[in-house]
């Protein structure tokens, strides 16, 4: 591997990402799945980084996992983002920043087909009219959250508390990155890294102290997929995509993955569960699996939040083995708070802040 | 194994580098001709099997040469070795002979039922 | 007093036309911006489809170029191009004024900057090499792995560069499959222990000798072809290499792992012809190379009275079609400066 091709790449596909005044929408799905990483996003923009960031009570979904799941038609899709888009407007926001991968390929998706097709955009604005009286601004910058934490992400290094590296080694984590399809793929100029070589999390990982493993299938789906999982029958083709990526990055023996979408960190780690369910194998060392993490939940390890403030019980895989290597501290007991007769080390947790 | 109402799906990849491709050994080293196939497809329009069943020897060369043979013994038998493909092939091909080498490579081969 | 052409480019065709209008009276100004002549020439080491020794050719140039008519001005760019009049004035690099009464452009073409077919890693893996890299290795006689090993599994991908919407060239550029065919034989004269695997969308052997010599690559060396565009190429911890590509006539995705990439990069139009064309106001057409004025009978044909093309800037060609198509240059330069004082 010659890391001076891939940091040309690099260097050809950066994108414009805004420094502050973010309108923040959340994912329907990811706060369900991993609920303390949106939390740990905005806890970390606002407490760390003392950036204005903006939540409006009345976003709804953005439908792209309508769209994806073929029950959204593409019209009623860019309605509804118009709706978002108004609401920023109303706000006095410019610099739009969706927490979910899917949706932020659906922004760009659509923002590309108005400027080419203006007349739909015209029409759009009409039917959000007519349906709720209001207007809208185009988003002066669209950058999804991860882009904002790679921004920021040395200022993050900076504050950090602890380092991706093996506390007892003192060699660097190797990590698995998984950007997620509509990251760039649709669209790769507008990816930082671009499709092939996403630099996005790399950065994250490299500012961080962890090394990045590059592997064969890391190019491939994570087996979300939208009807690949959606449909129940459909599942197989979803969990043979995951361990396609497993057993092809299983020799590099990572120590963790780290991930963008709201599907990829769901079934990158549920999947090992069902995987070692039917198969009985697993693919981390010392008959573990491989911990899977979203960014944000690896900004705030490193920043030094408690990791069951960041909702890593909600993980199938384990994460221990990863806190364990970097040397952070936690109480085994608060993971469940199983034990009641233990007062948990904190009087509240991030979930309900 | 099923669980949770569904199985893990197989691959539907040609796994290039751990398939068996012994028997288009065999062929290759008593047909040289197999080589020369361009996949043409001719000797499959004229085939009196492949108009009836689902049948293609253009396509059984490639599934041979793949290693492919779970597919290449379903459809292996189905040639009647009318010796028609042979007048179209504009590569020479000695089609009949290459069904009548695979089959024998099969018999031969103790991986293989037959 | 005899008439001077200025030949711009000293490759193939510039070669030719320099030394076939020498012979016709004229005196001629080379100029070259490398320092050695020969362009693509000096890279190949042996030709399809009979496997001359590229040095054969370079020598007839050489040897039809070696004359006291001919002036060559190698290191040299041009900077300005006008006309005046039925005058040209060229501005080299180095502040010179050439005046010049008819102009052969023959700039001919770029190999495809394979870095840009991201997905094939070339400048990333460590063995993903092109075709021009590979004739090094066969004029030095070491077809080697970085790590000096003997590569045992060598795919070769086609059209890298070449058809594909992707990188804005749609047309084909003619010579690469042969090239292939010509490569992979070569890969078994010199290692027999490997196996070699074309993977092509279509077999595009049109030149005379070629279908023939795709067979003998078939029949003798027993060269694999897969009828697919490889997707993606990857690396393993063992650093070889993962391809994934559609075994279009199995109608199934494959993958396999070799141990070498050879990239059949296209041709494009120079950078160089690029800046001529830039100063000169000479047309290029959609695929970027200059435009002639008629693709049947004027294809030497500029838009500017005077200036004729030779070669391959304006369309793929290989050596055979590239002299002819000087030699026709010069035809036309003597026609056209018959009539001019
Ligand atoms: S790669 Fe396949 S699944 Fe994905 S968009 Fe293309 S056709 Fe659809
Ligand atoms: S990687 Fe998976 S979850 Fe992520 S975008 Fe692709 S299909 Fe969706
Ligand atoms: S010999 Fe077999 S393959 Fe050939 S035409 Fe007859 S039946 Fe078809
Ligand atoms: S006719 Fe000959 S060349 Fe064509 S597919 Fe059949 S065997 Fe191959
Ligand atoms: S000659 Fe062959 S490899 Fe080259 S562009 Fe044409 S089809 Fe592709």
């Amino acid at each position: 591997m010659i890391t001076e091709g891939k940091k040309a790449i690099w260097s050809e596909y950066q994108k414009e990402i805004a420094d502050d005044k973010f309108f923040y929408v959340r994912s329907c799905i990811r706060q369900n799945f991993f609920p303390g990483s949106e939390v740990a996003f905005l806890r970390i923009m606002r407490d760390v980084l003392k950036k204005d960031v903006y939540e409006h009570p009345c976003h709804t979904t953005c439908s792209g996992i309508g769209y994806h799941g073929d029950v959204v038609p593409v019209e009623t899709a860019m309605t509804v983002v118009a709706r978002q888009f108004a609401l920023m407007t109303e706000a006095g926001y410019t610099n739009y920043v969706p927490s979910c991968i899917t949706s932020f390929g659906l922004y760009t998706e659509i923002l590309d087909t108005w400027h080419h097709f203006p007349e739909v955009e015209g029409k759009v604005r009409e039917q959000l009219k007519k349906a709720t009286g209001r207007e809208f601004k185009i988003p002066g910058n669209l950058a999804h959250a991860s882009d904002v934490i790679y921004k920021f992400r040395k200022e993050i290094a900076a504050k950090a508390k602890y380092k991706l590296v093996n506390k007892n080694t003192g060699e660097p984590l190797k990590v698995v990155d998984h950007i997620g399809c509509h990251y760039a793929k649709m669209f790769p100029s507008k990816g930082v890294g671009g499709a092939e070589y996403p630099y996005v999390l790399t950065g994250m990982v490299e500012e961080w102290g962890g090394q990045i493993v590059d592997y064969p299938e890391r190019r491939h789906c994570c087996g979300f997929g939208f009807r690949q999982y959606l449909v129940q029958a459909n599942r197989g083709f979803s969990v043979a995509c995951s361990k396609e990526k497993f057993e092809s990055m299983e020799p590099f023996k990572p120590d963790m993955i780290i991930t963008n979408c709201p599907g990829c960190p769901m079934f990158l780690d549920r999947w090992q569960y069902v995987i070692n369910e039917m198969e009985g194998k697993k693919y981390g060392q010392n008959g573990e699996g491989i911990p899977v993490f979203t960014y944000e939940e690896v900004a705030g390890l490193v920043l030094g939040y408690d990791p069951w403030d960041l909702g890593l019980q909600m993980h199938q895989t384990d994460c221990e083995p990863v806190l364990d290597k970097i040397g952070i501290e936690y109480a085994p007991a608060d993971k469940y708070k199983l034990d009641v007769k233990t007062p948990s080390s904190k009087s509240h947790n991030l979930i309900s802040v | 194994m099923e669980k949770f109402g569904f199985t893990i799906s197989k691959i539907r990849q040609i796994d290039y580098d751990s398939n068996d491709r012994s028997i288009a050994d065999y062929i290759y080293e008593r047909e040289p001709s197999f080589r020369l196939c361009i996949e043409c497809g001719g000797c499959s329009a004229t085939c009196t099997t492949g108009n009836y069943t689902n049948f293609s020897l253009r396509e059984l060369h490639i599934l041979i040469k793949r290693g492919e043979n779970s597919q290449v013994i379903e459809n292996l038998k189905k040639c009647m070795l009318c010796g028609k493909c042979i007048l179209v092939c504009p590569r020479g091909v000695n089609t009949r002979n290459i069904v009548i080498l695979a089959r024998q490579a099969f018999q031969k081969s103790d991986s293989y039922a037959i | 007093m005899s008439k001077h052409v200025v030949v711009i480019g000293a490759g193939v065709a510039g070669l030719e036309a320099a030394g076939r209008l020498s012979k016709a009276g004229f005196y001629v100004s080379l100029l070259e911006k490398e320092v050695k002549t020969g362009g693509h020439l000096n890279d190949w080491y042996k030709l399809f489809p009979d496997r001359r020794n590229s040095s054969e050719v370079k020598h007839y140039l050489d040897k039809l170029t070696l004359n006291d008519g001919i002036k060559i001005l190698s290191g040299t760019t041009i900077e300005k191009f006008s006309k005046r009049k039925s005058h040209f004035s060229i501005i080299t690099d180095k502040g010179n004024e050439i005046i010049a009464d008819a102009v052969v452009v023959a700039t001919g073409f770029d190999l495809f900057k394979s870095a840009r077919k991201e997905e094939y890693g070339y400048g990333i893996y460590d063995n993903v090499i092109t075709s021009a890299e590979l004739e090094g290795m066969f004029r030095n006689d070491k077809i080697a792995l970085c790590n000096g090993k003997i590569p045992g599994a060598i795919g070769i991908v086609h059209c890298v560069g070449s058809r594909d919407e992707k990188v804005g060239n749609l047309y084909c550029s003619k010579l690469c499959c042969v090239t292939a065919v010509k490569q992979a034989i070569e890969i078994c004269e010199h290692l027999p222990e490997s196996k070699v695997f074309c993977f092509y969308m279509d077999m595009r052997m049109g030149g005379a000798h070629y279908e023939e010599l795709y067979r003998e690559a078939q029949e003798k060396w027993g060269v694999n072809f897969i009828r697919g565009k490889v997707s993606e190429a990857g690396e393993t911890i063992n650093n070889r290499l993962v391809i994934k590509v559609e075994d279009t006539l199995a109608g199934r995705p494959l993958k396999m792992e070799l141990d070498m990439l050879v990239l059949m990069a296209g041709m494009e139009m120079s950078d160089g012809g690029k800046k001529i064309a830039g100063i000169s106001g000479l047309n290029t057409g959609e695929n970027r190379f200059f435009s002639a004025a008629d693709p049947h009978y004027g294809s030497n044909i500029s838009n500017i009275k005077g200036v004729f093309y030779a070669g391959t800037c304006t369309a793929p060609m290989n050596i055979t079609e590239t002299i002819s198509h000087a030699r026709a240059a010069v035809s036309e330069v003597m026609d056209y400066l018959k009539d001019v004082n």
